[in-house]
């Protein structure tokens, strides 16, 4: 399947996206220390587009993430993945969409010491016993440049290596959407940098979709469009976003929330 | 610092439990044991000082007679004598005393009552006094026996279904028919417990007509001290007026003998136990050592943050082994309780075979206490001072850096170490075969211990194969959640091998045990193959002496042609004082064996006798050698050796003429009888009618080739089956350790499994990946186990091998083993999986 990046969703917009949430909504606690990492949040990420989420910290980013990733269940709202509704599966099923449908990398600790970078990219199709379409793995070996560290372990590689190892996995499988949570918050800025590369090669080349959480507005700037979020909501939206946008829209976010802060203390000093 | 200890402990409450629980099953065991030895013996105290007077007058000679097995003396005293006793000034009163040994009670249904257990004791009720000044027995129910009557302890009368007012029926010692009696009432000793053995009380003239034969006689007297005068007078003034053949023995040196002679059997049933106890708390050790290492690698960062933060080495290590002695407190006291509950186990166990403590003895003393409490601290603080030295010396710098990969372990030196060690165990050995003083068993046993322990600590390189081959079935059978496993297990070779070793000693044990027992079992075939040549032989099953009636009436079974009669008889070797036994063979007995003679003649009439050559050489005795054995009451053998003969199962080491043995002033009885058929008979036919006398007769069985080895070998295997049990405990405490390790690995590996279940490894999947580890851990065990169990089984079987004449390996047991391992395996996992696959994904994959 080649999708154009560029085509917009539906307006309706149930068919084209390859992940959506409804009206999500996620509170830890209950009470006076009720926290609202969600607030009603609705959004989708087209198929082949490149989406980063940012957002100051504590703002629902990776809770979102999880949610959308089958990882958490919401209090409310919906999740749709590739079509499929993710609050009517239990364990098992949840399990088989995060194996084929679902592709992970976190910031850190994303391989199995004991295995091979081989073995790792191959883990979700071991698991799923399905069979290993070479031509896709020499493609993906080749785009992440790792052909001749493929017999090495975790603790072998850079650290740069080894998240490149992860994008590799993820995309094994030919997942429906990659979710990354910051993958490259540990990195230096040159290997942060081939990660990146390696991502947008992925939505370019192949036509992935790719959500990342981001801090980076470097980082951001390799994507399609970035998503805001604030206080668990969504607040701000850009397309087709250069470093000087997003650091901009970034800016105006921080003034904003600064001006809420101050009129809160205001409030409370009457 | 103590703070910092207490929090320790309580955030790392569960993993301290599983480790603690090792500590508390050894100590348990330890104590039970400890508790349970103690109660046996106090409860023989208290009955011996309880049934024992002022002072006994008994034959002389009878206190190294071996009574029982080795023959029932006959020596008496006339009532005149027990008169000028009690004419003596020093006497306040006297009684005659009957002794009768051999009686047996039977059931209600006619069956014979305690078989096998303690001892029948038949006696007659006198009235006399012990040395407390009460009476030796205390009626619990009805009244003393009169003429015709009998009085049984009340637990006897319980087992056999009688009560007050019943007729009795008893089998006495001399003769096949049964006596019948009324049961007057029940008794006990003053002590309370019987200790299992049966008492068959009688009054005075009924005791004497069944045991001697109707005369006006007894076999001993029971003496009381007048007011004022001691024990030494009181015996050196009845002296006076004994005749020559009897003595007059003070209230406590009968107690210390009797002590002696009971403590004798009372130390092999305590320290059997013990061992097995030890055994446990050293595989505990092993679980200890295991978990505190990983609490101290997973604390690695913590720890160096302390000492970064200012923290000395000693205090780090010190803060370890405070978390060790807590443990090692909290463990111990648990296993103490638990102990005093197991020793009451324990005694309901024997009460079952009939031995019987009352459970008022089975209290906690202070010594058993003291003994529990230091060896559970003791081996925790030697088990952790390993682990906490290495918690000292993490560097400062540890906490800044990231990684935390363990050192690489210097395995080539440990690999060094112990190919020595292996070769020392080796040299030792060799010079055992070599000839070394002391026996080459105890050589091999050295061997055997500094082999499990190489083992132990060289397992991680040793085992390594194993685990490899593990790996590799895994990944083809179980794909890649098999694969894991294996590369799990695999992944600190340490601490894999330290869990397995537990197990290993427990497996080495029980091999060595399986091989030592095959082995025997395949002797005893040999023997009785080569040496079981006459058609039938009849015995008790406790080799108790029995009628020579008994052998009247078989010799009288159609189709019968020879009975050969035995006795064997215990005397003292005079000149050396050691006890020895004398087995006495008639004419018949050369016509159905053939003794291997190496010198001299088989055939020995008068006061010859024929010894083999174990015998030969200990007392450099040859053929015209003359030796002396003397019996209770002055009676002697004066023998002459005739003959020399290898060492054979069918007679005794020392041989002689049956009808000397009336010379020996002991009972004539048969131990046992070989029976040859006459030509041509049918053997199933004479077989039922020999049934049918010794079924009457209840205490003897009749056996042929085939039964008389399947009976011994009966007897092997239950002991062998009470080994194993034994050593279950240790196994138990092994599996302890694999779920220990396996938890302190999921709880390290959390975020892996977090990763593992984020990308599609289902439930299912994980649960086998920790269960498949888990095997591999305990196959890595059994297969150490039993191959160094094996070679240490082969070679003491050779060390031993005048006695175990032919190896046998249980290779069916051995695979039993190995399956049973796997079995472990999975029940070790069982917590670990679950808890493993319980994690929150999320929480799994955030988790620090
Ligand atoms: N398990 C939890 N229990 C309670 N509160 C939580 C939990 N997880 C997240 N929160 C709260 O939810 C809110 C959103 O957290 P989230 O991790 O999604 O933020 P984030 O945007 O990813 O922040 P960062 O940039 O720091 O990673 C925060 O206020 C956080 O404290
Ligand atoms: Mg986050």
């Amino acid at each position: 399947m080649t999708l154009d990046a560029t085509i917009p969703a539906p307006a309706d917009g149930t068919l084209d996206a390859a992940a959506r949430a409804v009206d999500l909504r996620k509170s830890y606690g209950s009470g006076d220390s009720e926290v609202r990492a969600l607030d009603g949040v609705t959004v989708d990420f087209e198929r082949g587009a490149f989406t980063a989420i940012m957002g100051p910290s504590g703002s629902g980013k990776s809770t979102l993430m999880h949610m959308l990733a089958a990882l958490d269940t919401p209090s409310s709202g919906r999740v749709v993945v590739d079509g499929t509704e993710v609050g009517t599966l239990n364990d098992k099923a949840l399990t088989a969409l995060r194996r084929e449908r679902i592709g992970f990398v976190f910031q850190a600790f994303n391989l199995i010491p004991t295995l091979t970078a081989k073995e790792n990219i191959l883990l979700p199709l071991d698991l799923a016993g399905s069979k290993v379409d070479k031509e896709w793995f020499d493609t993906v070996i080749a785009a992440v440049g790792l052909a001749d560290r493929l017999g090495h372990r975790p603790a072998q590689m850079s650290g740069g290596q080894q998240q490149r190892v992860a994008c590799a996995r993820a995309l094994a499988s030919r997942p429906a959407i990659v979710f990354a949570d910051e993958p490259t918050g540990n990195l230096d800025s040159t290997s942060g940098a081939e990660v990146l590369s390696f991502l947008r090669r992925t939505v370019d080349d192949f036509g992935q979709t790719v959500v990342m959480v981001t801090h980076d507005a470097v980082a951001a700037s390799y994507c399609d469009r970035v998503v805001f979020l604030a206080d668990g909501r969504i607040v701000d939206e850009l397309h087709q976003p250069t470093r000087e946008t997003i650091l901009e829209h970034m800016t105006a976010l921080q003034d904003a929330a600064l001006a809420k802060a101050a009129t809160a203390t205001a409030g409370q000093a009457d | 610092m103590f703070k910092l200890v207490w929090r320790n402990l309580m955030a790392r409450k569960v993993r301290l439990v599983m480790s603690g629980l090792a500590i508390v099953l050894g100590v348990a065991f330890l104590s039970g044991v400890l508790v349970f030895s103690n109660g046996l013996s106090s409860t023989f105290d208290s009955i011996i000082k309880g049934s024992t007077p002022d002072a006994t007058v008994r034959a002389k000679g009878l206190d190294s007679f071996d009574s029982g097995n080795g023959g029932t003396a006959t020596a008496t005293i006339t009532p005149k004598v027990v008169a000028d006793l009690a004419a003596l000034p020093q006497v306040a009163d006297a009684h005659g005393t009957i002794d009768g040994a051999g009686m047996n009670l039977l059931d209600s249904h006619g069956d014979l009552v305690g078989g096998t257990g303690a001892p029948t004791l038949a006696f007659n009720h006198t009235g006399g006094l012990n040395m407390a000044g009460e009476p030796m027995t205390v009626l619990k129910t009805g009244t003393w026996p009169g003429p015709n009557e009998i009085v049984l302890d009340s637990g006897a009368a319980k087992r056999a279904g009688y009560h007050v007012g019943d007729t009795v029926s008893l089998l006495p010692p001399t003769s096949t028919d049964q006596l019948t009696m009324r049961l007057a009432g029940t008794a006990e000793f003053n002590g309370g417990s019987t200790a299992g053995s049966t008492l068959l009380i009688f009054d005075t003239a009924t005791a004497q007509k069944i045991f001697l034969g109707g005369r006006d006689v007894f076999t001993s007297a029971s003496l009381t001290a007048a007011d004022g005068v001691s024990q030494t007078a009181l015996a050196a003034a009845a002296q006076k007026v004994l005749p020559a053949d009897f003595e007059a023995v003070t209230g406590d040196k009968v107690v210390s003998q009797s002590k002696d002679a009971v403590g004798q059997f009372l130390d092999v049933i305590s320290v059997f136990l013990l061992v097995f106890a030890l055994i446990a708390v050293v595989v505990g050790a092993f679980i200890i050592v295991n978990t505190f290492t990983i609490l101290v690698a997973q604390r690695t960062r913590e720890l160096a943050l302390l000492r970064a933060l200012g923290a000395t080495r000693r205090q780090v290590t010190r803060s370890v082994l405070a978390e060790a002695l807590a443990m090692a407190i909290v463990a111990s006291t648990i296993g103490i309780a638990i102990g005093w509950a197991l020793a009451r186990g324990l005694a309901a166990v024997f009460r079952a075979v009939g031995l019987d403590i009352s459970s008022r003895v089975l209290v906690l003393d202070a010594r058993s206490v003291a003994i529990s409490y230091a060896v559970g601290i003791v081996v925790t603080m030697v088990a952790a001072y390993l682990p906490s030295r290495r918690a000292g010396r993490v560097a400062p710098v540890t906490a800044m850096r990231g990684d935390l990969a363990r050192t690489a372990a210097p395995l080539r030196l440990r690999v060094l170490i112990g190919a020595v060690l292996f070769a020392l165990g080796a040299g030792l050995v060799i010079a055992g075969f070599a000839g070394a003083p002391g026996s080459t068993a105890a050589w091999v046993g050295a061997a055997a211990l500094i082999w499990v322990l190489t083992l132990a600590s060289t397992s991680s390189v040793v085992g390594r194969p194993v685990l490899v081959l593990c790996r590799s079935l895994f990944a083809r059978f179980f794909g890649t959640s098999g694969r894991l496993a294996g590369e799990n297990a695999l992944r600190d070779p340490r601490r894999t091998g330290a869990t397995a070793s537990a197990l290993m000693i427990g497996l080495a044990l029980v091999s060595t045990i399986g091989v030592l027992a095959s082995s025997m079992n395949r002797t005893i075939d040999d023997i009785v193959d080569e040496q079981f040549t006459s058609d039938f032989l009849v015995q008790s099953s406790t080799f108790m002496p029995f009628s020579t009636a008994i052998g009247d009436e078989i010799a009288s079974v159609p189709g019968v042609a020879t009975v050969s009669r035995q006795q064997m008889v215990s005397g003292t070797l005079q000149g050396t004082g050691d006890t020895g036994s004398l087995m006495g063979i008639d004419d018949a007995f050369t016509s159905i064996f053939t003794l291997p003679m190496t010198a001299g003649t088989d055939r020995i009439s008068g006061n010859e006798a024929i010894i083999n050559t174990d015998v030969a050489k200990q007392r450099h005795w040859h053929v015209g050698s003359t030796f002396t054995v003397t019996f209770p009451a002055g009676h002697a053998l004066h023998l002459t050796v005739a003959g020399i003969s290898d060492p054979v199962q069918v007679t005794g080491s020392i041989s002689v003429p049956l009808d000397l043995l009336a010379k020996t002033g002991l009972e004539r009885q048969d131990n046992q009888l070989n029976v040859m058929m006459q030509p041509g008979a049918d053997s199933a036919t004479v077989l039922s009618d020999l049934k049918k006398v010794t079924d009457r007769a209840k205490i003897v069985e009749v056996f042929d080739k085939a039964s008389f080895a399947d009976q011994i070998r009966g007897q092997v295997n239950q002991l062998l089956y009470m080994i194993y049990g034994l050593l279950a405990l240790a196994i138990v405490i092994a599996i302890i350790g694999i779920v220990n390790t396996l938890g302190l690995s999921v709880i390290e590996r959390t975020r892996e499994i977090g990763l593992l279940r984020a990308i599609g490894m289902s439930r299912a999947r994980l649960r086998r990946m920790i269960t498949l580890e888990s095997v591999a851990i305990a196959v890595l065990g059994a297969v150490m186990g039993m191959a160094l169990g094996l070679v240490i089984g082969v070679l003491l079987r050779q060390a031993l091998a005048d006695q175990l004449t032919s190896l046998g390996l249980p290779i069916g047991q051995l695979v039993m083993f190995l399956v049973i391992a796997v079995v472990v395996g999975v029940l070790a996992a069982l917590l670990p999986a679950i808890r493993a696959a319980r994690l929150n994904v999320l929480a799994a994959i955030t988790t620090e």
